[in-house]
């Protein structure tokens, strides 16, 4: 059987070549013809060399965020805002002459079930990108992955650094560019002299913190007590004494999820009034969407070090929110990482359309220098380590639970993910 | 052993079902399935040595544990921790600040390797820690509980302590564990590339290998004088106590076994998904594992094996097609179990199934008397034909 098989195949291989030329030629010409009369759109076969899920008028992504669990809170906003950012790109045409459609999976709040998703994106449905993860831990369960089925991951959330993966386009900040401005500000403008770094117990937190007490060192003033809590941590009453006790000039805050309900609201029960700013309270993990939980009452009069605050005045701003707000109902609130998630497919895009071409590696190639000036944010621009350069500004929390800009930088932050002299 | 003793450990229908399961996980499935479907059956499987041991903790022994996430846990984290070092040797970790140790202890500020790791750099030492350490932890539980007599709700509520506690233990020390993250990003194994499809499919083989081992040690116990006063215990304690066995040895013995299981399920998931993390540990999971033995039947030692295929394959196609609504299936797929049959999958098998294939096999035995003398998948493969 073996031989005859052989023999029947090396029998048309000297045929095989000539014919396969013409008709390829034939197919090609016909496939470019009828796309170019559609949409004038590059043939399938020239921008999709390996084997992704584009056919001639559609390209498909994946989302993948938890839709269920304790984190659906939170990533609920980012997939609204990345399915907002694909309808509108399609209402636009697409990328390349192609709809973008979506293939969207739960990653349930459980990082091995994201891992598996995102084999399954990739793997068997052959996703030219990804939108998605949260948490660290889900970032880091799927990297492997990415990495080697050569994917690419747009992550949305503001997080810790110490991280520059090929698969990973980062479009929320890295530490340094959350922390440092926010740190400078609230030395230079209200003279800070010591700080009480309090956070939740996992990597984001304690880095954030790192590179927080490190900087708060080399300007010369003190950090009266550093303390971490574990994830859903409610009883925060033997912290706020101690505070009591050292009367730090700021309270720096990196508690995440649904602690921070019970920190704040214990923090105004036990008579420390935010808007008197002694201490002053610096949180770098409270967006509107954690103030809906915490209550504006609750928070009022404390200052968050973010890079988007839905308060923005800019002219994208105000068309953004007016769509986020048409699409997903008039209630509903934009954080800083939601913004972020929306950059998502619109860098994607941009990069697509630079690379002319839907291939990973190409895209990858395009991705540095790729701006956004109709950003929400403002202006943002992909830096060669695959993080956005982007201003820090600080909003000051008010009782309807939207942040009043009180600060920004002039210049766009370099991003930093690895900081000389933080380690 | 001998031919007699094969036969009264393996009788004609348990020999059959063993066969039909080896059939359907070692031909059946790695035939039909891409590897991607294939790699999802093999972690389905490392649960199913959990539920194994819960048909003799719970089923047999009646003594339920709902932290069996713990062994689970301990036996995976024990791998981890050798293929992360594997991983995480001085030229891969160039870029921190001290290299050649774990990136998570990096973050941490932790500067040199904590004495408990040293020992995982050796693979022997690892694959006997792996169900070595969970054995005495279960031990020392056993001995803690079983010897005080404590048992029933009291000792399932133990469990879930200990569960949890061992969930707070490596969230909050992160440093030596990696919290909440777990232990990620594992690469080779003695050199070779565990993330290949190559190494993907060795690795669902030698956990289909594994099962069948913990199986027929299953069936062993169940088989034997022990698996008898197992099942006399859990009817009427205070009887067999009289008779004069020392009730809690039997009970110690049957807990460790168990653990020992979930703790060789652990280390074969760390293997095939490439991370172990804390979400496996806790009491969450720990029940979920109680629920594929119930589904399956905790009574049947292959119907815990089916329990977790179905419970895990239903999770995974539901979450596919309606990711915002499949928890709602979930739920609506564990109360139709309990409500329609408790007994679980291997129930309806006896109810309604069991007699049709007792009388055909009644037929084929005339037929072909001489094929059951070969044990194992061809010997049965070959009757069927």
């Amino acid at each position: 059987m073996a031989t005859m098989n052989h023999a029947s195949q090396s029998g048309l291989g000297g045929k095989l070549p000539g014919l396969v030329k013409t008709l390829a030629g034939a197919v090609a010409g016909a496939t470019m013809a009828f796309s170019a009369a559609l949409h004038a759109a590059p043939a399938t076969s020239e921008v999709n060399t390996t084997d992704l899920a584009v056919t001639d008028d559609t390209v498909t992504v994946g989302i993948l965020h938890s839709v269920t669990g304790t984190m659906a809170i939170s990533e609920t906003g980012s997939v609204q805002a990345e399915k907002l950012a694909i309808e509108q790109i399609n209402a636009q045409g697409g990328v390349l002459g192609r709809q973008i459609e979506y293939i969207q999976e739960d990653g349930a709040s459980d990082w091995p079930t994201f891992a598996e998703k995102s084999r399954k994106l990739l793997l068997n449905d052959k996703v030219a990108t990804v939108f998605g993860c949260w948490t660290s831990a889900s970032r880091k369960a799927v990297l492997p992955v990415f990495e080697q089925y050569n994917g690419m991951l747009y992550y949305p959330t503001f997080y810790e650094g110490l991280e520059q993966s090929p698969n990973v386009i980062y479009t929320g900040q890295e530490a340094t560019q959350q922390i440092l401005a926010g740190i400078d500000w609230v030395v230079e403008e209200k003279g800070a002299k010591s700080f009480y770094l309090l956070g939740s117990d996992y990597i984001w937190p304690r880095t954030s913190n790192k590179i927080a007490r490190k900087h708060i060192d080399k300007l010369g003033l003190k950090v009266s007590g550093e303390e971490y809590y574990p994830l859903g941590h409610t009883q925060f009453n033997s912290v706020i004494n101690k505070i009591k006790l050292k009367k730090p000039d700021v309270i720096f805050a990196s508690v995440v999820g649904g602690s921070n309900v019970a920190f704040y609201k214990q923090l105004k029960a036990a008579g420390i009034d935010m808007t008197d700013e002694k201490p002053l309270v610096l949180t770098i993990s409270v967006t509107e969407d954690e103030i809906l939980g915490i209550g504006g009452e609750n928070i009022d009069g404390a200052y968050a070090s973010m890079k988007y605050f839905q308060s923005l005045t800019n002219q994208n701003n105000q068309e953004f929110v007016k769509a986020f707000k048409e699409r997903w109902g008039d209630d509903i609130v934009i954080g800083d990482v939601t913004q972020a998630a929306y950059l998502g497919p619109w860098l994607w895009k941009a990069a697509v359309e630079k690379a002319g071409s839907f291939d990973v590696d190409k895209v990858r190639e395009a991705s540095p220098g790729i701006e956004l000036t109709t950003a929400p944010e403002g202006y943002v621009k992909i830096h060669p380590n695959h993080h956005l350069w982007s201003k820090t500004r600080i909003g000051r929390a008010k009782t309807d639970g939207q942040y009043e800009i009180v600060y920004e930088t002039d210049e766009l932050i370099e991003p930093d993910p690895f900081p000389e002299g933080y380690q | 052993m001998s031919y007699d003793g094969l036969r009264s450990l393996l009788p004609k229908n348990d020999l059959l079902g063993f066969a039909v399961l080896a059939l359907l996980l070692v031909v059946v499935l790695p035939l039909s399935l891409d590897i991607f479907r294939l790699n999802l059956v093999g972690k389905y499987l490392t649960y199913a040595f959990v539920a194994l041991g819960l048909v003799l903790c719970w089923g047999y022994g009646g003594i339920l544990s709902l932290g069996q996430g713990v062994f689970f846990g301990l036996g995976g984290y024990a791998m981890a921790m050798f293929l992360k070092l594997e991983a995480s040797s001085p030229e891969n970790t160039a870029i921190q600040s001290t290299p050649g140790i774990p990136d998570f202890m990096d973050w941490n500020q932790i500067t040199e390797l904590p004495w408990f790791w040293e020992p995982f750099n050796s693979l022997i030492f690892t694959v006997l820690a792996i169900v070595i350490i969970p054995s005495i932890f279960a031990y020392i539980i056993g001995v803690a509980m079983f010897k005080r007599r404590v048992g029933g709700v009291y000792f399932a509520i133990i469990t879930q302590a200990v569960a949890a506690i061992l969930t707070i233990l490596i969230i909050g020390q992160q440093g030596y564990t990696g919290g909440v993250n777990g232990i990620t990003d594992l690469r080779t194994l003695k050199g070779w590339d565990i993330r290949t499809d190559e190494a993907k499919y060795a690795f669902y083989f030698l956990c289909v290998f594994m099962l069948f081992v913990c199986l027929f040690i299953a069936q062993y116990v169940r088989k034997s004088k022990l698996g008898r006063l197992l099942v006399a215990m859990r009817e009427m304690e205070d009887r067999v106590r009289f008779s004069g066995y020392d009730v809690s040895n039997f009970k110690i013995f049957v807990f460790c076994l168990g653990s020992a299981f979930a703790a060789i399920g652990g280390a074969m998931f760390t293997l095939q998904v490439g991370f172990m993390s804390p979400t496996f540990v806790g009491i969450v999971p720990s029940i979920e594992m109680v629920i594929f033995c119930a589904v399956g039947g905790r009574l049947s030692i292959l119907g815990a094996v089916y329990g977790t295929l179905v419970v895990n394959w239903a999770k995974t196609t539901f979450s596919e097609s309606f990711p915002e609504l499949w928890l709602f299936a979930m739920g609506a797929l564990f109360i139709a179990v309990v409500m329609a049959f408790p007994n679980g999958l291997a129930g309806l098998y006896n109810k309604y199934a069991a007699h049709h294939v007792e009388k055909l096999l009644g037929k084929k035995k005339g037929q072909s008397p001489d094929a059951k003398a070969t044990v194992g998948t061809q010997g049965v493969a070959h009757e069927r034909q």
